[in-house]
């Protein structure tokens, strides 16, 4: 902090600690924002960061091409533990993608001006994430060409799924969500590609911002029922975002598994699904920040928010995990009560423990000020928060499956160089998108924010 | 004089700001024009009441497509499990309702969604590869970026080239240029 700034925890500086540093206009938001797609040449380390992210991009096909050929059997999984990396890097990544949805849906509806700049980039992080956790439910099904079998479609064989089943839904909500996340952020982008066509110098620029603006020239009438579409889309994506991880929490709570049969797990599956995607938001938006100029823009207003938001819905999480323990222990069901020993004191407790130390413990420090505004401890946290959100699904999925109902169903899980290298992998395809996103598309969403500036001019006057 | 102005998509003003654009639509209202828009780089509150625009129609196409796709999908499951593919399974009903209310929500969302942003651009003509304003040079460089502009067409039962543009003028417009269309 410079010697002339006003102490940050000062209450007076903080209610008016600005959403877009003072100063901007129309055309300044426009040129910077517009500048980092349009001409600022790309840097050594957007290269630098691209090619590793491509070539670990290359060690996930190879991983999936050798899945392909050999089977699901290259995989650690066995007869009891049947989901095993798939399915955690699922949960883990459609989790992910939720922080999205909720700032540019749920932020929107509430009228928090803070989304604004953090929205567009939030939403690319939700569709990348959705495209990774696609890739696993696919290739588990271990004949990823015969997927299309999930969908409802006239068969020779006169079949049809078979809606009653969780796993069905799970097919409907994902697939819906990637639908209606893509459609949200295509309307947002509209007006900002209508600015790329006209700013844009060069002919094939022009040529390809231009078709994707699809004529796109700012008429009022064309605002008018903009307006009304994004606002419904927000107002759909709402419930929209809580059901997909209901549903995805429903492939465990459906079953009798000791540790899934619980009906704490929708709206703990869903807090941990925000949680994560704060978490991912934060670690992406801090390099891009500090990498692009952006600090005008994406305050300390909204780290700081941001990491509120990870305090919250982390103590949802901490209660879910209270709750668990606590409703065996009260049931006094035996398989339950077993599970909670078997998650302290058996052969995977040291992720237990670890879960608790990444999930419950760190976060505390969120409740200081100076945590919250210290840019290198939120960055770490993040990723700390990330790798929590892990080894709890790795808790859920392993160690119930491990511990069933019968000692001779009891087995052991340990993933294989091929479950690491396409786990490694889907995270490379997600750095590699968000690469490829900030160099060709407006990572904040420039009409958004010169409204943002026609309002904090409102404000002054 | 007729052959000169089917070449004439209208006339355009620009103006520095929003309150601009808005103190001339409302002047061109009063004026008697009627086939005015305005455009701006972001939407502006209250321009559409200065213009006179209606509710529009997105919200209700967004209902009857909600509708289609959440009757739709609980009819379609109703019909798998109850006639075309009926399944026991351990004795439940063949019509479990509750069963087919996940995928009834999320085609309903769906449906809801596809038809919103349909709808809108169905409504607003997009896509639409040309229109005439984008051959004012000012306005392709700067409306989608910084600067607001009215622009009163041709079609308007008022509309003369002169009148028309004093007039943007005598609101305050810098730039009025006509639009041409060929």
């Amino acid at each position: 902090m410079s010697a002339g700034e006003p102490p940050i925890n000062s209450p007076e500086i903080r209610r008016l600690a600005p959403v877009i540093e003072p100063g901007h206009t129309y055309g300044t938001v426009t040129d910077k924002i517009s500048a980092i797609v349009l001409t600022r040449p790309a840097s050594l380390g957007w290269f630098a960061g691209f090619t590793v992210s491509f070539c670990v991009v290359m060690m996930l096909t190879v991983a999936l091409a050798w899945l392909i050929i050999k089977g699901v059997g290259i995989w650690g999984i066995n007869v009891p533990i049947g989901w095993g990396f798939a399915i955690v890097n699922f949960v883990w990544w459609i989790g992910i993608g939720h922080a999205g949805t909720l700032i540019s849906a749920i932020l929107f509806l509430l009228n928090q001006k803070w989304r604004t700049s953090i929205n567009r980039f939030a939403e690319a992080m939700t569709l990348f994430a959705v495209a990774c956790a696609g890739i696993f439910p696919l290739i588990h099904t271990g004949r990823p060409w015969m997927a299309f079998y999930m969908f409802p479609y006239p068969s020779t064989m006169g079949l049809w799924p078979q809606f009653r089943s969780p796993l069905i839904w799970d097919v409907f909500a994902v697939s819906t969500y990637g639908t209606v996340s893509l459609l949200f952020w295509f309307v947002g982008l509209i007006p900002d590609l209508a600015t790329l066509r006209d700013r844009a110098v060069s002919k094939p620029k022009q040529i390809v911002y231009g078709m994707l603006a699809m004529g796109w020239r700012g008429s009022a009438r064309h605002w008018h029922r903009y307006q009304s579409a994004y606002l419904l889309l927000a107002g759909l994506a709402t419930p929209l975002v809580l059901s997909v991880h209901t549903v995805v929490s429903f492939d465990f709570a459906i079953a009798i598994v000791p540790g899934w049969h619980t009906t704490i797990f929708p709206p703990y599956f869903v807090a941990g699904a925000i949680y994560s995607g704060f978490a991912m938001v934060l670690t992406i938006a801090i390099p891009l920040r500090k990498a692009y100029d952006l600090e005008d823009f994406i305050t300390m207003r909204h780290l700081e928010n941001m990491a509120m938001v990870m305090l919250a819905t982390g103590l949802i999480v901490a209660y879910g995990y209270f709750f668990e323990f606590f409703m065996s222990k009260y049931s006094g069901n035996k398989f339950d009560l077993f599970l909670v020993d078997q998650r302290l004191h058996g052969p995977y407790n040291h992720y237990y423990f670890a879960l608790i130390l990444c999930n419950i413990l760190t976060p505390q420090l969120l409740w200081f000020q100076k945590m919250r505004t210290s840019v290198p401890v939120l960055f770490v946290m993040s990723i700390i928060i990330n790798i929590g959100m892990w080894l709890e699904r790795f808790v859920i999925v392993v160690i119930s499956l491990t511990r069933d109902f019968m000692p001779s169903a009891w087995g052991r899980y340990s993933a294989t160089v091929w479950d690491y290298m396409t786990f490694v992998g889907t995270m490379g395809l997600f750095v590699m998108l968000l690469f490829l996103f900030v160099r060709v598309l407006p990572a904040i969403s420039i009409a958004e924010m010169r409204e943002l500036v026609a309002e904090t001019s409102e404000e002054h006057k | 004089m007729i052959e000169h102005r089917s070449h004439i998509y209208g006339v355009v003003g620009e103006f520095e700001n929003e309150h601009q654009l808005i103190h001339a639509a409302e002047k061109a209202r009063e004026a008697g024009y009627r086939r005015i828009e305005g455009y701006a780089p972001f939407p502006v509150e209250g321009l559409s009441e200065a213009l006179g625009l209606k509710r529009n129609t997105v919200p209700l196409i967004t209902l009857i497509g909600g509708l289609c796709g959440g009757l739709g999908g609980f009819g379609f499951q109703y019909w798998v499990n109850v006639s075309a593919y009926p399944l026991n399974v351990g004795g439940r009903p063949f019509n479990s309702w509750p069963a087919f209310i996940p995928v009834t929500f999320e085609l309903t969302v769906l449906g809801a969604a596809l038809s919103a942003v349909l709808g809108m651009l169905a409504l607003n003509g997009l896509p639409q590869p040309y229109h005439p304003l984008f051959n004012v040079e000012r306005f392709a460089k700067h409306a989608t970026t910084d600067r607001f502009f009215l622009c009163i067409e041709a079609r308007d039962k008022k509309f003369n080239l002169a009148e028309a543009a004093r007039f943007l003028q005598g609101v305050d417009a810098h730039h009025v240029s006509e639009v041409r269309d060929d």
